[in-house]
């Protein structure tokens, strides 16, 4: 009976990863495999073809439709600034003069003798495909996108907010139970991923929004600074295209919960390196959960693919994920097989842990998760 | 809110006497032994364990397995071999001869819907898509300000089940609709999972597009043409696009999850939606008593809620309400101050909410303290009360149809056709779902049914013992005796029966006057006041005859003031006389309301002693 258990979140100091990037419409590539990458490089362009303005200039002008090409100052083709002329008469009076002026900068793509109208094009949108992390081209998906793949140390966290930001990992606190208060960010934080331990207040976050924090990883948030953040209660776990100002991750959950001493430890190490995060979430059948990927250099071949577990052992170090004891680590001590009596008076299968200080407690099994990692 | 199609099984006929049976839920999977003891089926072991569809496993199979492995270390019985399961049965303590499954793995539904303009098709098709019981996890209209990249960008990284489409009035102008069409298409929208079935793409916009819409979104989706929601810009007819919604989400979304395919081939018959295994089972209860019933399955993702009045069966999917992954939606929809009310206890606004967080962020743990439970108990109050809501306002007779009015109907007009779901009417409510067959004493199952219906009268309840209703649907189709065998002596729990006088009064006022003549002759008369909760034990097989004598204002079946007499059934928990008023009276007053709760949960034993 050691199958019922909740695999943990990836907590890697180095691992193998693949990403897909993909444009959302057909472009042309910039890179080829084999390429290295870095994540703020574009890898693919796309172009999103202007708005198209129609002018009517034999209206503007009181002509015939068929006249407009004599009054046309531009020709078919011709590149035009916004406020430019683009057409005028030539009255025998100054005074009468009448200018059509371009409302748009981009050029002139046709022009209809019998409709009298001149459509101006603005110039295409360019879209940049980046690289998100820094890593390998190791697939190329022809005019579409590029699998990136890369060395790193991960951290899987439990929910996040907000789409994928990179910069220089900074932790900001001593410790994983320390919560991040404002007075932890500073003007040189601006465009970094700042690490906070045990809690982040609403305070914090109008701070960071503030000096321009790109990214924030801490332990927990109270559900109603994220309401107060967000300007609605979020109905299920499906975020990423959040626009709050900075990316946010949470490690553990909500409420004040003291970051988990490994993911502490991980990301303390790697502190003053670059960092990717995303904090898109999407809990539900193929679960999405957000990330911090921190390149770490592929020399050394101990990068291992991630091996299957088949169960919970004794041994294993393990994150309590219900109340009472919500956010506590130890190690399993016990796995008995037999049904146990919990306070509900639910007869569940539970395990014995024990914690750093030797204390023990029986937790039923769907409410630990195994640190992996 | 028509029966998902079950395509006929077809199987061959070795004798089955060993059955093991699955239901891949969304946040946990239940497998349970059936086997052939003399002459009839028995359950005899069962085993559970949290649904694979998280990394790193993301195939469902696995948590097929290791709930079968549950079961092998219960019954000692031999049935995986490495991956495979055994079959047919080798030996007595080797194998299975079938394994069948049901599946509602894919969890909850979460559209996108399109429209020309932001607040009005787009609206329009936004409440379609709430009122077939989905989340809108965005609204994509040609004015909503987002450029075509963003939109494609947008379709992509939501993953969305399914998409609605609507634009235009019929005759009106194309372009735009065309337009969202061609985002869609260069979104080459994918399921979340698999690639074993297209997207379901609904088009319900201008009839003039549909050609158009046809040859854009014709092969990159399963694309399903219905009538415009917004045929006239005065006129809104959401029906048909509401109704294709859940057929749709029924036959091809629910079931789905990573690792299907596997599943697939695994089953000796063909999967089976759970709603449509829960519904066979309902439908079967209803017509083989001849009683008017409404069921529900409150699952992790789903609330599913199935009725069955003057013999027509109605079905329908809560795809928002749930207990797991949810469950923050239940709190989003139902408000917080609707489920404080049924906490026992004072909590701050803060603990709660984020205890509700984590659960949806950690939707397989289960509650481990008291007030942990009460606090789920808490919440599956609001999630039946609103699942029911949702099934009266689809159960409708057929829009339409001339409808005789009186004068008092003048001021309560529906628009699309009268509710079936007559409580008055109703004889007897099924429950089924983690949070239901497993309460930790069957009491409290009933109380929260009662609390969530309020059903009126004299109302009988019962409950899926250990949650096997799904099980035993699917297993209806291939082996009727089996299920029948299995669902009278180890599934079906009688709860007993409410008696709830209709009407309102101060706490402590008279509401009626009641007379119990049990089976042995045995006579208890008794006053109820309003504000009372009184059991009596009955135990189940036994009857009783019940004679109310309610009060001039009060209603207890026969009219205000008219005493009733019924036979009524027992069950585990008894008879339940419930004078707490209907509709059901609080007190506003937070620490009124908790010393009430108290009160009540004390007159029925709900809780142990903390």
């Amino acid at each position: 009976m050691a199958h019922s258990y909740t695999p943990g979140l990836a907590v890697a100091d180095r691992t193998v990863i693949k990403r897909r990037r993909l444009l959302p419409l057909p472009g042309t590539l910039l890179v080829k495999i084999g390429d290295r990458v870095r994540s703020h490089q574009t890898v693919a362009r796309a172009e999103l073809p202007g708005k198209v303005y129609p002018v009517n200039l034999a209206n503007q002008l009181s002509i015939a439709p068929d006249e407009i090409k004599e009054y046309l100052v531009k020709k078919e083709g011709d590149t035009v600034a916004k406020d430019e002329i683009l057409a005028e008469n030539k009255p025998l009076i100054k005074w009468f003069k009448t200018e059509i002026r371009s409302p748009v900068a981009g050029t002139i793509e046709s022009l209809s003798e019998v409709t009298g109208q001149v459509l101006l094009r603005e110039p295409p949108r360019v879209l940049n495909l980046l690289a998100y992390i820094d890593g390998t081209i190791v697939e190329t998906i022809p005019r579409q996108g590029v699998l990136v793949e890369a060395t790193c140390s991960l951290v899987q966290g439990i929910f996040g907010i907000g789409g994928e930001v990179w910069g220089e990992l900074q932790v900001a606190v001593a410790s994983p139970d320390e919560p991040l208060g404002p007075g932890h960010l500073k003007p040189d934080m601006k465009g970094k991923i700042v690490v906070g331990g045990s809690f982040l207040p609403a305070e914090t976050m109008a701070r960071a929004k503030e000096l321009g924090i790109a990214g924030l990883v801490v332990g927990g948030i109270h559900d109603k600074d994220l309401r107060a953040l967000l300007g609605y209660d979020l109905g299920v776990a499906i975020t990423g295209s959040e626009q709050v100002g900075f990316t946010l991750i949470l490690t553990e959950g909500f409420g004040t919960i003291p970051m988990a001493s490994k993911t502490f430890r991980l990301l303390s190490a790697h502190n003053g390196q670059k960092a990717s995060i995303s904090g898109s979430t999407q809990i539900r059948a193929g679960v999405i959960r957000p990330e911090i990927i921190i390149p770490r250099s592929a020399v050394t071949t101990d990068a291992p693919a991630e091996g299957e577990r088949t169960g919970i052992r004794l041994g294993d170090a393990v994150r309590i994920i219900r109340d009472p004891l919500f956010g506590k680590i130890g190690e399993v001590s016990a796995l008995p097989s037999d049904l146990a009596r919990i306070p509900t008076e639910s007869d569940v299968r539970v395990l014995e842990v024990t914690f750093a200080d030797g204390a023990r407690a029986v937790i039923p099994r769907t409410n630990i998760e195994v640190i992996e990692g | 809110m028509t029966s998902a199609s079950s395509v006929p099984p077809t199987f061959d006929r070795r004798p089955v006497n060993v059955i093991v049976a699955t239901d891949c839920g969304s946040t946990t999977t239940k497998a349970i032994l059936i086997e052939k003891i003399g002459d009839e089926y028995r359950q005899t072991y069962r085993g559970e364990a949290p649904t694979t569809v998280e990394a790193p496993f993301e195939d469902v199979t696995r948590g097929v397995l290791n709930a079968i492995a549950e079961i092998e270390e219960l019954s000692q019985r031999k049935i995986l071999d490495g991956e495979r399961i055994i079959t047919p049965c080798r030996d007595a303590k080797t194998g299975v001869d079938i394994y069948i499954s049901t599946s509602s793995a894919g969890g909850g539904l979460q559209m996108m819907v399109t429209g020309v303009v932001q607040n009005m098709t787009g609206e329009s098709a936004q409440r379609a898509a709430l009122g077939a019981g989905a989340i809108v996890i965005d609204v994509l209209a040609s004015n909503d300000g987002r450029l075509p990249h963003e939109k494609i960008e947008r379709i992509r990284s939501m993953r969305p089940d399914m998409i609605l489409m609507s634009g235009g009035t019929d005759g009106g102008a194309v372009t735009h609709v065309v337009e969202m069409a061609d985002y869609i298409a260069a979104a080459e929208p994918r399921p979340r999972f698999g690639l074993t079935y297209k997207l379901p793409l609904i088009y319900a916009g201008n009839k003039d597009a549909q050609t158009q819409v046809r040859k854009i979104l014709g092969e990159k989706t399963a694309l399903e043409v219905t009538d415009n929601i917004r045929p006239v810009l005065e006129k809104e007819n959401l029906a048909p696009a509401r109704n294709k919604i859940h057929d749709l989400f029924l036959e091809h979304v629910m079931q789905q999850a990573p690792g299907y395919k596997k599943l697939i081939e695994m089953t000796g018959a063909p999967i089976m939606p759970t709603p449509a295994a829960v519904g066979l089972i309902m439908e079967t209860i209803a017509k083989r008593e001849h009683l008017n019933l409404i069921g529900v399955d409150i699952g992790g993702a789903t609330t599913d809620v199935f009725s069955v009045f003057e013999g027509v069966f109605n079905r329908t999917v809560s795809a928002n309400l749930g207990m797991s992954y949810s469950i923050s939606n239940v709190l989003a929809e139902a408000g917080l101050a609707n489920i404080m009310r049924w906490v026992p206890f004072t909590i701050d606004e803060q603990t709660l909410r984020n205890r509700i967080k984590n659960k949806m962020i950690r939707p397989t743990t289960i509650p481990q303290t008291l007030d942990e439970l009460q606090i789920e108990h808490a919440i599956a109050r609001e999630a039946l009360r609103l699942a029911l809501i949702h099934h009266k306002s689809l159960a409708t007779s057929l829009k339409g149809v001339q409808q005789e009015r009186t004068i008092s109907d003048v001021f309560e007009q529906q628009t699309s056709g009268r509710t079936l779901i007559d409580m008055r009417k109703l004889d007897l409510i099924v429950g089924s779902g983690g949070i239901l067959s497993h309460a930790p004493r069957r009491i409290q199952s009933m109380l929260m049914m009662i609390d969530a219906y309020e059903p009126l009268g004299f109302t009988m309840l019962s409950v899926d013992s250990i949650f096997m209703m799904p099980h035993l649907g699917v297993l209806s189709t291939i082996n009727e005796k089996a299920a029948t065998d299995v669902f009278v002596r180890d599934c079906m729990i009688y709860l007993g029966t409410c008696v709830a006088p209709i009407g309102q009064g101060k706490d402590g006022e008279p509401c009626a006057e009641y007379q119990i003549v049990f089976d042995d002759g045995r006579t208890v008369k008794d006053r109820l006041l309003f504000g009372d909760l009184k059991p009596y034990s009955l135990e189940a097989g036994s009857k009783a005859k019940v004679t109310v004598h309610p009060v001039k204002s009060v209603d207890a079946g026969a009219g205000p003031g008219a005493s009733m007499t019924r036979d009524v059934q027992g069950g585990v928990v008894g008879l339940l006389f419930d004078g707490r008023g209907r509709p059901f009276q609080l007190p506003a007053e937070p620490s009124a309301r908790v010393a009430a709760l108290n009160k009540w949960y004390r007159a029925v034993d709900l809780y142990p002693k903390g």
